[in-house]
């Protein structure tokens, strides 16, 4: 019998690393694709199918699976090494990982978004440091598809994959103490949407009325990883609009 | 069953355990900021480790008990009366109706712990008691504990009921009474001495210059008074990376040190957001949460390298520290 090993791809850009005395990082190399957020979504979805003893839950984002534990239980009450256990096991998981299957089709979201003014302070920082007119920037963030890479930061406040390079903007030095919710924001290569007021660095462009999170529902998050979404411009009166009807 | 609260103190919150299973959709775990002595304080009135308590923050509140409670006070030393008279930490103290307990200065460390027997009675939001401040779920309507605010509590549970008559049996004229046993507990750090804790190497320790490497684990560093439940801000020497590419956004928890582009670091505590972009350059070891918690805005903080092995030895230590003095009560107070 031969040993099971990871499709060869992922194994070559596999890493496992400890995140503390309570948690594991499975890294799957330094570049967002497609392909690896699929093997990333399995990998999570293995372990919501079979749990083992002392997994306390896991973040996946856009090349690690971080798994936390609890040592005490993993460890059977100390009688084993707790993060060899669960290094063991995810390794394991990435030997069964089935070749990464066509990703489902899910409904396009419409993000609403009024850019600029008030609403987006650092647009015309963005629009500087990337070379563009500010209209630019607007119609080039509203243009791609977005895949919702991962959910984090904050409850609700999505990652997302496919925004045109030229709009590359690095963070903030210095992050600001509160960032309304709703703010649209921009990060080295990211983008994504804040989904609380909360502190952050994200270079702000713009806000939308919509509510990504909502405590009530039984989902509590408007979006999941695995989705896609676009943006759309609209004028301040719209924003206005749909603000009311969203409360 | 409940407590009144006559005047709020500077911050006073609900937290248990902590809210487990929801990272994945960007909502924190909260709960206390020193995790063992919320669970030290519950195990001495007989609750469960993880039961919801009271996070009580550098100036205490006034708290008026509304019925018979057996309660228990664990962590900072914030000079605590109950009806004027010496309010002991880490041992379970009966209490009748009416009741008050007050504050005082800090002696030491900077959050104290309130567990009432049988816990507190106030809504399960996805899956905990704990207050979620930002996002104002959880505790008390998801905020901080006001004056006129009436806490639900359960009251005591059988056992703690028992262990309540026993100790006031004694003292029928009191109006509350103290266990006389206690378990052996370390102090927090008394104000204004310097803190050590010990810390992994985080994921991105490599990336950054020698000079940095050495500062982290050599240098001392204040807790600016721009922290909170989120975050400890800390100022002391500023550490820089060799190169400032970007990092690619991934989880953190609670003890990761990063670092923003500025080179201030930042700790994340029991608030921390699930995923963060900024490198990390040390991990402080859960053994030592509770170490960290109690070090107030203005304290002094260093941090001492251990590797893994080190660190899972000390957080089974501790585990097992709990389980002993669980069973010990178990079997002596609380049957």
């Amino acid at each position: 019998m031969e040993q099971p090993s990871p499709p060869h791809d992922l194994l070559s850009t596999a890493q496992l690393y400890p995140l503390g005395d309570a948690a594991v990082v499975l890294q799957l190399g330094d570049t967002i694709s497609e392909v690896t957020h699929r093997a990333i979504q399995v990998l999570g979805h293995s372990l919501d199918q079979v749990p083992f003893p002392g997994l306390r839950e896991y973040v996946s984002a856009f090349t690690t699976l971080t798994v936390y534990y609890d040592p005490w239980v993993v460890s059977r009450n100390g009688k084993r090494n707790p993060y060899k256990v669960v290094a063991d096991r995810l390794y394991s998981l990435l030997c069964e990982l089935p070749a990464a299957s066509a990703s489902e089709t899910q409904p396009l979201v419409e993000i609403p978004v009024c850019y600029g003014g008030s609403f987006g302070p650092d647009l015309a920082l963005v629009a500087e440091h990337t070379g563009l007119a500010p209209a630019e920037v607007i119609r080039l963030h509203t243009e791609p598809e977005y895949l919702v890479y991962m959910i984090g930061f904050a409850p609700g406040f999505p990652y997302l994959g496919g925004m045109p390079e030229q709009l590359t903007t690095p963070r903030k030095a210095q992050p600001r103490p509160l960032v309304p919710a709703g703010s649209v924001g921009i990060a080295g290569g990211q983008t994504g949407v804040y989904s609380l007021p909360t502190p952050g660095g994200w270079q702000l462009i713009g806000r939308t009325p919509r509510r990504l999170f909502t405590p009530e529902a039984a989902s509590p998050s408007l979006l999941r990883a695995g989705q896609r979404l676009r943006f759309v411009a609209i004028s301040e009166e719209q924003y206005e609009h749909l603000l009311e009807h969203e409360l | 069953m409940s407590c009144s609260i006559l005047r709020p103190g500077l911050l006073t919150t609900i937290q248990d355990a902590g809210r487990f299973g929801y990272q994945q959709a960007g909502v924190i775990v909260s709960g206390p900021m020193d995790p063992w002595s919320l669970r030290l304080a519950n195990l001495l009135v007989g609750n469960p480790a993880g039961t919801a308590g009271l996070e009580i923050t550098l100036l205490g509140p006034t708290i008026r008990f509304e019925t018979d409670h057996l309660i228990c006070m664990s962590g900072a030393d914030l000079s605590a009366t109950l009806d004027d008279q010496q309010f002991p930490l880490n041992r379970p103290v009966a209490v009748r109706q009416g009741s008050k307990l007050a504050f005082g200065a800090a002696r030491s460390g900077c959050r104290a712990y309130l567990a009432l027997s049988g816990g507190l009675t106030v809504p399960t939001v996805l899956g905990s008691q704990s207050t979620y401040l930002r996002a104002q779920l959880g505790g008390l309507a998801g905020r901080a504990l006001q004056a006129g605010d009436v806490v639900p509590a359960a009251g005591p549970t059988p056992a703690g009921q028992r262990l309540h008559q026993r100790l006031l049996a004694h003292s029928a004229s009191q109006r509350w009474a103290v266990a006389r046993w206690y378990p052996a507990v370390a102090p927090a750090p008394a104000a204004g001495t310097s803190t050590t804790v010990r810390a992994l190497r985080g994921p991105e320790f490599e990336l950054f210059t020698e000079e940095s490497q050495q500062a982290f684990w050599q240098q001392e560093f204040t807790v600016t008074p721009n922290s909170d439940r989120m975050g400890y801000r800390l100022a002391g020497p500023e550490l820089h990376r060799q190169t400032e590419r970007e990092i690619l956004s991934t989880a953190v928890t609670f003890g990761t040190v990063q670092v923003p582009a500025a080179g201030n670091p930042i700790v994340l505590m029991a608030d921390h957001q699930t995923t963060g972009g900024y490198p990390r350059i040390g991990q402080v070891i859960s053994a030592d949460f509770s170490l960290l918690a109690q070090v107030p805005p203005g304290g002094h903080l260093r941090f001492q390298e251990v590797g893994l092995t080190e660190a899972q030895y000390w957080y089974l230590h501790q585990e097992k520290h709990l389980q002993q003095l669980h069973r010990a009560l178990a079997l002596l107070h609380y049957s």
